[in-house]
């Protein structure tokens, strides 16, 4: 609140007695002043469009496309304002407005968790649950279970890490490859899978891990770029920008879910053979994973090494004047959530059959990320329920391919400036004296500032 | 050696370009301590700009080639500025007070946001470009091999060099260079001094903008083609320029991108063009582990 309040608009500025009424000129004034910013923002790259034609490049007209932005702007502007001014009359900005209008997710998430659970559970006999939904739902459990992982590195150790797909890549591409030349079936290669993206965790966290956060999160971003150039180029191991095709699907104790065979699902309980059985199937298996990764992450924060992790997060420099070996700690997590994306990635291959390295782009990075930081750093239930909304969001909106990703940027500005604990941002401390008390995240400042 | 001297010759006409995007990130990291990551798509942004106003200006009937350039560096210079500010205002200022990390998030989302929205509004296709500047000096000839300085390499490098030269003056003389450098030591105790510590980050974002639509006008002219794509991984090389001259420090930050141009350049020609990124995000890696603070730049002392 206090932070609010100190960050006085430019429309107080330039009349401070006016602070206790509305002061419209002030307001109208800033306004205009932010319109004819994206007015100038607008000119050349909105309303000039550059197409091709025969003899080269032409110019477009679309003048008014400006003029709308400048009226948008303009009028969004002033509506900010006004809230604002009525809101700091009211004693509070609108941040701690927000913040406020807001708490009640963090209060209704202790209920929410098993609720959610019980509700993943019966999904698939829900006489809604078609086809499409079980898809889209075994896409969201799997970026669940993406976002818990990455959740252990940025969430509890506090490391940013740009390059989690790398990971991911590692754990798909380390499953295909075995299980398209050794023969080998899921159950055998996953485990496989997850100890090579670990190995290769420490291999690339060993190195860089004493590095200050932001230069850690350029370099672990440049690693996910090797890694995915590797698998461009690497054709005689990866098969290059063609992928790996005809990667086995898994089966349930031998069985398989093929319409024909001797040994298939279908045949062996008598059923008619139907594919929805199959992603059902699928669905069951990630439902799994994801609580495995779950359920490991809350043991290990009530372990040393996760309690070790929290007070990382939260001052390094203390953590090591009392004994903590930094560069030990924060290989665990990067190694336990690099296993978790390898593991994650064994079952993406395995559910789509096809992998190139056009899967493990950055911005499956900057997505999941996305989903750890929305959820609230380190909330599990958040984390669930920020890539459902998300990933769910994302396929509503499927038609509109780029702006979709325009607005999941915007969002990821706006949720960090309105609320930077991310949607979820009460943390209840691991350990605590006497009575747990939940600790709201807007008050809690971090170590390294 | 023929060879090798036209390979050093296109090595530091590269290396001109990411030094340019790599002064923005090291004066930007210097004054606030953050990694603009958006700063990349500023520099696509700058391209994209140049290439509108260039088309804009010769439709307007300018043939006359430098004036148009020089008319596009200045508009496009202008107009980049304005964006570059714009993302401080709404991404970074308000984070000024968070937690050390925030301002990195907002920035990717930026990135995201600038990325998307030049996609929307220009199309995904890549824009060619008719060479403007055509003609060279052939400097040596050997056994069919013409060793050539184009005019446009001549025009990159004396352009950086002189917007160098003009930005270290602006640093080292001016009151505002003097109140960025208060700002770099100790923001709290310029405040106190009387220098408006926003403004003047404000301001550090829009000379960097500046530099960057340079930057992207010398990328248009040198390649040809532009698409929104572009920013990520010059960003990316240019913040590792600015890493390997140690952040913070200006020369640094075109010596740091000189060498990234020269060790692209040399290792395309010489070892494999699939893994030119491979190596510029190996020197990454490399340099930070082993030498932080950078070839020209200050070591940290960590205060505990």
């Amino acid at each position: 609140m206090a932070k609010a309040k100190a960050k006085p608009t430019r429309a107080q500025q330039t009349s401070p007695a006016a602070s206790s009424k509305f002061d419209l000129v002030g307001g109208l004034r800033d306004a205009a002043i932010a319109a004819l910013i994206a007015f100038l923002l607008a000119i050349p790259l909105l309303s000039e469009r550059t197409v091709q034609e025969a003899g080269g490049l032409v110019l477009e007209n679309r003048w008014w496309l400006a003029f709308t932005a400048a009226v948008l702007v303009f009028a969004g502007r002033l509506a900010l304002n006004l809230f604002e001014q009525s809101r700091r009359n009211a004693g509070d900005g609108l941040r701690a407005a927000i913040s406020r209008n807001t708490a009640w997710l963090g209060d209704t998430s202790r209920f929410l968790a098993p609720g959610l659970l019980v509700f993943a559970v019966i999904l698939p006999i829900f006489p809604f649950s078609d086809r499409y939904i079980m898809d889209l739902s075994v896409l969201v459990l799997t970026y669940v279970m993406l976002g818990w992982g990455l959740n252990i590195v940025v969430g509890l150790a506090g490391l940013l890490d740009l390059g989690y797909v790398a990971f991911y890549a590692v754990g798909a591409y380390a499953y295909a490859i075995i299980a398209v030349h050794y023969d080998l079936s899921f159950w055998v290669c996953m485990p496989i899978a997850g100890v090579m993206a670990a190995m290769w965790g420490i291999i690339l966290g060993f190195p860089v891990l004493r590095l200050r956060g932001d230069y850690l999160a350029i370099v672990t971003l440049a690693f996910g770029e090797i890694i995915r150039i590797v698998l461009l180029n690497w054709t005689d191991l990866t098969n290059g920008p063609n992928g790996i095709s005809g990667i086995p699907r898994p089966t349930l104790f031998g069985l398989e879910f093929k319409p024909f065979g001797e040994n298939t699902f279908a045949n062996f309980f008598g059923l008619d053979y139907s594919p929805l059985q199959r992603i059902v199937f699928l669905y069951y298996v990630i439902l799994a994973l994801a609580l495995l990764t779950c359920a490991v992450t809350i043991r290990l924060r009530r372990l040393p090494i996760g309690r070790a992790w929290e007070a990382l997060r939260e001052d390094e420099i203390a953590c090591r004047s009392l004994g903590i070996n930094t560069t030990n700690t924060k290989l665990t997590a990067f190694a336990i959530g690099a296993m978790f994306g390898g593991i994650a990635g064994s079952f993406f291959a395995t559910r789509q059959g096809f992998i190139s390295p056009e899967s493990f782009t950055f911005i499956e990075s900057a997505i999941i990320l996305a989903i750890v930081v929305l959820g609230g750093l380190g909330s599990q239930v958040g984390v669930a329920i920020a890539a459902v909304v998300l990933i769910g969001g994302f396929e509503l909106f499927r038609e509109l391919e780029n702006y979709r990703m325009l607005i999941f940027g915007l969002a990821m500005v706006l949720i960090m400036v309105w609320r930077p604990r991310g949607l979820i941002a009460t943390r209840m401390p691991s350990v605590f004296l006497k009575d747990a008390k939940t600790i709201g995240a807007d008050l809690v400042g971090e170590g390294h500032r | 050696m023929e060879y090798f001297l036209q390979q050093l010759i296109n090595g530091v006409t590269l290396g001109s370009i990411y030094g340019l995007i790599a002064i923005g990130y090291t004066m930007v990291y210097g004054i606030i301590g953050m990694i603009n990551f958006a700063h990349g798509d500023i520099f696509m942004v700058g391209a994209f700009i140049s290439l509108i106003v260039f088309l804009a200006i010769i439709g307007l009937g300018i043939t006359w080639i430098p004036l148009t350039l020089l008319l596009v560096l200045v508009i496009a210079m202008a107009l980049t500025s304005i964006w570059g500010w714009t993302v401080e205002r709404l991404a970074y200022r308000p984070l000024r007070e968070s937690f050390r990390l925030a301002p990195l998030i907002t920035a990717i989302g930026m990135s995201i946001v600038l990325q998307n929205f030049v996609q929307i509004a220009q199309g995904a296709r890549v824009k060619p470009l008719q060479p403007i500047i055509t003609g060279g000096y052939a400097l040596m000839e050997r056994d069919g091999f013409v060793v050539i300085l184009s005019n446009i390499q001549i025009l990159i490098v004396t352009t950086t060099v002189v917007l160098m030269a003009l930005f270290s003056l602006i640093i080292s003389k001016t009151s505002l260079g003097r109140a960025q450098r208060a700002c770099e030591q100790d923001r709290l105790m310029a405040s106190l001094l009387g220098v408006n510590v926003d403004r003047t980050i404000s301001l550090t974002f829009v000379m960097g903008a500046a530099l960057a639509a340079v930057a992207g006008l010398m990328y248009l002219l040198y390649y040809g083609v532009i698409d929104f794509y572009i920013g990520f991984i010059a960003g990316i090389k240019a913040f590792t320029a600015a890493v390997l001259g140690g952040i913070g420090s200006l020369p640094g930050a075109m010596l740091g991108g000189l060498i990234i141009g020269l060790i692209e350049t040399f290792w395309s020609a010489y070892f494999s063009v699939e893994y030119k990124d491979v190596a510029a995000f190996s020197i990454l890696a490399i340099v930070l582990i082993f030498l932080p603070s950078g070839l020209l730049g200050r070591p940290e002392v960590e205060k505990v």
